[in-house]
């Protein structure tokens, strides 16, 4: 059977969409904050705990495709014991980097649904990082 | 190839092959499996709208020269195609809009600030588009209207035991698709418009979906109004048809004002033209509606009974085909009573994923909530995928999503 390269679907990313990291609830939230993608209905949220200006503690949950998934378990592995003026500088960039691969303007949203959550949850900047339209 | 489903095959009265040569779509090599979503355009939609274009470019109903006249009566006859593809009684009954949802958005806005009341209820199904909802929770906003949605059973079918009881509260008004975008199923759109007329409710009917592999018959149907989409009936995208029953069309004022649709304008007041003209302000998609009109002979001479009979051999064909893939799960009713329309997840991948994979496969699929997030919330899925028919469609391309889905499958597994 003719099989297409994987490049897309990375062995990394596969793994953090099976087993995404620091997936679940925190039950002592400072802040909690959801974020659908209206194209196809993938929700992403986390929960932050928050000490001295610190992101002590963050956990996602939400349901979604790999892309979409696998970028909010990159991001909370990032974002554990980061100083938030540091996860303020947090860039689109940043995130489609980390992904690693080539992002079609299409998943684009599945890809920044995190970064969204981040910058809207822990900062209300929403829109700011989301011109990408 | 299975040989238990095939009896239609045998029935089939269309050369897809020979169709496809008609299309230089599939010069691309892409198995397009998304015509719900758009369909593709053959050779004679395109020079129809390109010999408007090149040869008798010029507006319509307006200039008094040759060019402009010959325009004007390719606009026309257009109309004329509309009123015999549905069976209208009359070309006053056809508008062009658009696309479907500015046909419903014309009779919510027009038809429906007229008549809809505080308190009214207005009817509607769980599995319809965006657009079959949006412009009447607006308007139900604006009036203080009542929703319901009639449900579905497991099998993707409307709840008529349901929909009866609701007749009871004497809709204002009834709409609901003649088939549904994402599970294919073909309502009985009849029984529910006899019911919904008794109940004293006017009925619309989103033909998007239908009119182009189930046909429609306004007239036996009864509805008062029906809406189609010609991107997706083999024409342009940017024009729509807006059919209206001509005593409610003529009781309604007007959606848009603009040039066109007026008779004599003053400076305090103005007389509006009649139908259909009153509904079309402004300079209309000439080529798009002449690009219509070629679509329309294309279906015709095929012939809709031969789509059908086609298109559900592929819909059981695929039926049982992905039924066989591990871990899939099919959504909506048998194929006799669906069009051809196969939705359907994959356990453990996303039909996001499901949809890049087959695109590396340059097999075309829809992923997604269909623009009908109420009934994904009701089959509780985020998302589907969806494979689409038309009449142009083969069982290899069907056998490659086959082939697509279980590289997906080796991928995430």
């Amino acid at each position: 059977m003719m099989a297409v390269d994987d490049q897309f679907y990375r062995e990394y990313i596969l793994d953090h969409y099976k087993n995404p990291r620091n997936f679940g609830r925190l039950p002592d939230a400072d802040v909690t904050h959801e974020e659908y993608n209206p194209l196809c209905g993938d929700l992403v949220g986390m929960d932050f705990r928050l000490r001295d200006g610190t992101i002590e503690d963050v956990r996602f949950h939400g349901r979604g495709c790999a892309i979409s998934q696998a970028s909010a378990s990159l991001m909370t592995e990032r974002l554990k014991g980061m100083r938030l003026d540091e996860a303020r500088r947090i860039s689109r960039d940043d995130v489609l980097e980390e992904l690693g691969i080539e992002i079609s303007p299409a998943r684009l949203k599945c890809a920044l649904l995190s970064l969204k959550v981040l910058k809207v949850g822990a900062y209300g900047l929403a829109g700011e990082e989301d011109d990408e339209e | 190839m299975s040989t238990s489903s095939s009896s239609s095959a045998t029935r089939s009265l269309l050369d897809a092959e020979a169709i496809r040569q008609d299309f230089p779509f599939f010069e691309t090599g892409i198995a397009y499996l998304d015509s719900a979503n758009t369909a593709q355009r053959p050779r004679q939609v395109l020079e129809a709208m390109e010999g408007y274009f090149t040869r008798y470019n010029s507006n319509i109903h307006r200039a008094v020269y040759r060019t402009s006249m010959e325009a004007t009566e390719h606009y026309d006859a257009t109309r004329r195609k509309v009123r015999d593809f549905i069976n209208a009684a009359s070309v006053k009954e056809i508008v062009f809009t658009r696309n479907v949802t500015e046909a419903i958005n014309l009779v919510a806005y027009s038809w429906g600030r007229q008549n809809v009341r505080a308190g009214d209820l207005i009817v509607l199904t769980i599995m319809e588009h965006h657009s079959n909802i949006v412009p009447w929770q607006i308007l139900a906003q604006e009036k203080g209207a009542r929703l319901a949605y009639v449900d579905i059973d497991d099998r993707g079918e409307l709840r008529l035991d349901q929909f009866h009881e609701l007749m009871q509260q004497a809709p204002r008004l009834v709409a609901f698709a003649q088939v549904s975008n994402t599970l294919g199923t073909i309502t009985p759109y009849q029984e529910l418009t006899a019911a919904a007329h008794a109940a004293g409710a006017v009925v619309l009917i989103d033909g998007a979906q239908g009119v182009q592999h189930v046909g429609m018959d306004v007239q036996e149907a009864g509805c008062d109004f029906y809406g189609f989409t010609g991107h997706k009936v083999l024409g342009p995208t940017g024009v729509g048809v807006l059919y209206g029953r001509r005593e409610l069309l003529e009781s309604m004022p007007p959606f848009l004002g603009g040039g066109d649709m007026i008779r004599a304008v003053f400076l305090d007041h103005t007389d509006y033209a009649g139908l259909p003209e009153k509904f079309e302000a402004g300079t209309p998609a000439i080529a798009e509606v002449i690009g219509l009109g070629a679509a329309i002979d294309y279906l015709r001479e095929v012939g809709l009974d031969a789509i059908r009979t086609h298109e559900r051999d592929l819909t059981e064909y695929t039926l049982e085909a992905l039924g066989e893939v591990p871990g899939l799960r099919l959504f909506g009713p048998p194929a006799s009573r669906r069009s051809g329309v196969v939705s359907f997840d994959v356990d453990g991948i996303h039909p996001h994923d499901l949809a890049t994979i087959l695109d590396r496969h340059d097999v075309c699929i829809r992923a997604g909530h269909n623009c009908a997030m109420p009934l994904m919330h009701r089959l509780d899925v985020a998302a589907t995928a969806r494979a689409s028919f038309f009449l142009y469609n083969t069982r290899e391309e069907i056998g490659r999503l086959v082939a697509g889905l279980h590289d997906a499958k080796r991928i995430f597994a």
